[in-house]
């Protein structure tokens, strides 16, 4: 019996707390039909932030997963003098709230901040410019490839690089071929959670960009103003372009899984 | 190849304790080297400071009379197995034999049909013929440790290590495939160390065994001479079990504290002292009752008795309570010996002469 109540409350509460935000979010969207709130999404500033938005997360995927993985693999490694607070250091953005992390930059480079008088003299805007909002996405999304893989390097050990070392393998060739691919559902998972970090982060990035449309406007960004324009169609729809995004990341974080099933596999 | 280790020396990272203390060793070409000793004795220690992937403070390690410092000097020159066999979980059998061959830069790299050919080869050096396209998760233990040893081979090494290569495996394949391995290493004409702490395993297979504690060497001899000379008590004991009798040296004699086991002469060259015999339970005699010897030595006769605890290898088993302690005593099966209804055997005394001598530490 009590099986069966547990059963209708966590699916109760999934569709109170899950499903039915994102349905009201697909109304608002539709209201006007279908071709209207395409139409809001075929505009410049619209296209502009979508296309932000992307980029800012392909860069941030690619810096976070190199030196993610780096770091990790110096950490699960090596114990050196210095490593707990590296550990500590490393899940520091998880705890420190975003716009905490956008005003840091902006105090580092803004036009009145420390380093900002002399880069404007080198031409380089970081406040207010993509470099700022990608400096300030990598910062919030950080820990994820870091944190994800340190736990699965750790129990993987040393021994597979090791005979790889033995076998005269090098460096890259190694974390390429014999570290890499066997932990390949940890490094996924990294990915695609700063991926969906990168995608909806807000508060960092709204803190650096200054929110001018068509230039430093993502996608969060956009829908804030939009909303606050009273272009609710317009706000819809590009939440739900983003939400459906962010699903779609999630979706392939289980890829791993379907794979397995799919092709009889052990995982 | 041989491999001549001079003087190493190894302290813990985080500590003063020494994991290597002055380690020497000499294992000439086409020998097949044990490195026993109880855990924490640093036999894997020196295994993976030969193989260069430890580093130590002092000391050389030389390949064929050349000194070698990096793991690029080494790189496909040796050959090591780990315990856990430390496959390749995400590359078929195939592929984890052939990375060795696969890495090699591209003017060096055998072809693909070489590899391909090599890889099978080895499979069948390895009598697993048909393992090339399965992953190491489907394995037994027996076949993973088949591939590891064969992607140490892939590259033609000329050394091959072995670091405790049977300790997840089953007595019988553990027995099977030790065989089988020492005949993989005359046909190869390798050079072979091998680390376990089964000294059965190690006797059986080894032309020479070095027995370690506490980071030292202690010994260093043929399996023959470790059991006629065991250099320290702790050898002797290690290498099976033992039953000691102190006693003094007095004028050529041992004479043993213990009244029921009798003196008996040794080598002029031990001097009068303190000293401690040790014997291997199945080198002990028991002495018969015999009346003329009674009368002879006017010795306070003392009945003692041998109870059976069943047979094992080839030997009856028995136990002998002396004053203090029951000590092991063994008869092999198919000695005549005269029982008691009940099985228990009656003697005397104990002959212990075949007992090795140590002057005991002060």
């Amino acid at each position: 019996m009590s099986r069966y109540l547990i059963w209708v409350m966590s699916w109760l509460f999934i569709v109170v707390m899950l499903v039915i935000p994102l349905v009201l979010v697909l109304t608002e969207a539709l209201r006007n039909g279908f071709l209207a709130s395409m139409k809001t999404l075929y505009t410049p500033d619209a296209l502009a932030a979508i296309w932000l938005t992307i980029r800012v997360t392909v860069v941030a995927i690619i810096i976070n997963t190199f030196f993610g993985t780096l770091a990790a693999w110096v950490l699960s490694r090596f114990r050196f003098v210095g490593r707990q607070t590296l550990l500590v250091l490393v899940e520091l953005p998880l705890s420190i709230s975003p716009v905490v992390s956008g005003l840091l930059w902006l105090l580092l480079f803004g036009a009145q901040g420390w380093f900002g008088p002399f880069l404007e003299r080198w031409n380089i805007h970081i406040a207010f410019a993509t470099s700022g909002i990608i400096l300030a996405t990598l910062f919030v999304t950080l820990p994820y490839v870091v944190r994800t893989l340190i736990p699965v390097m750790e129990i993987q050990g040393r021994e597979t690089e090791e005979v790889a070392v033995l076998a005269g393998a090098g460096f890259w060739r190694i974390l390429w071929s014999v570290t890499l691919p066997s932990i390949p559902e940890a490094l996924i998972s990294g990915i695609l959670l700063t991926t969906a970090r990168a995608l909806g982060e807000f508060g960092a990035v709204s803190v650096v960009s200054g929110h001018i449309p068509g230039e430093t406007e993502t996608m969060p960004l956009r829908i804030e103003d939009l909303y606050n324009g009273y272009q609710s169609v317009g706000a819809f729809t590009m939440a739900t372009l983003l939400a459906i995004m962010a699903m779609l990341t999630v979706l392939l974080r289980t890829a791993p899984d379907w794979a397995c099933y799919l092709w009889k596999k052990d995982p | 190849m041989s491999i001549e280790i001079c003087d190493l020396v190894r302290h813990a990272s985080d500590s003063r304790q020494v994991l290597l203390d002055h380690v020497s060793l000499e294992v000439p070409k086409g020998y097949f080297v044990a490195l026993i000793g109880p855990s924490g004795a640093g036999k894997t220690t020196l295994l993976r400071a030969i193989a260069g992937l430890d580093p130590y403070d002092s000391g050389t390690i030389s390949l064929d009379g050349r000194i070698v410092t990096d793991i690029q000097a080494r790189a496909g020159k040796m050959g090591f197995v780990f315990q856990h066999y430390a496959l390749f979980p995400h590359m078929s059998v195939a592929k984890n034999i052939a990375f060795g061959l696969n890495i090699l830069p591209a003017r060096s790299r055998p072809s693909r049909k070489e590899i391909a050919a090599r890889v099978q080869e080895l499979l069948d050096l390895m009598q697993i013929p048909d393992l090339g396209n399965a992953y190491p998760a489907r394995l037994s233990g027996g076949q993973k440790q088949r591939v590891a040893l064969a992607r140490a081979l892939a590259t033609h090494p000329q050394v091959l290590l072995l670091d405790e290569p049977f300790g997840a495996l089953d007595p019988i394949v553990r027995r099977s495939i030790r065989g089988w391995l020492r005949d993989l290493h005359d046909r190869l004409g390798l050079t072979t160390v091998l680390v376990t702490h089964d000294q059965e395993e190690a006797l059986d297979v080894a032309d020479r065994v070095v027995i370690m504690q506490e980071g030292r060497i202690v010994q260093n001899a043929s399996p023959q001479c470790l059991d006629s000379h065991p250099a320290t008590e702790f050898v002797m004991e290690f290498l099976g079990e033992s039953v000691s009798f102190s006693g003094v040296i007095h004028n050529g004699q041992m004479i043993p504290d213990e009244k029921t086991a009798f003196p008996f002469a040794v080598p002029d060259s031990w001097e009068n002292g303190p000293i401690i015999a040790m014997i291997r339970p199945y080198e002990i005699n028991l002495l018969p009752p015999d009346r003329q010897t009674d009368e002879q030595t006017n010795r306070q006769i003392v009945k003692i008795e041998a109870i059976p605890r069943g047979f094992r290898n080839g030997y009856r088993h028995y136990t002998i309570q002396l004053k203090e302690r029951t000590i092991p005593f063994f008869v092999a099966q198919d000695a005549e010996i005269p029982t008691q209804p009940n099985g228990v055997l009656v003697g005397i005394g104990l002959d212990v002469s075949r007992a090795r001598l140590f002057r005991p530490n002060i």
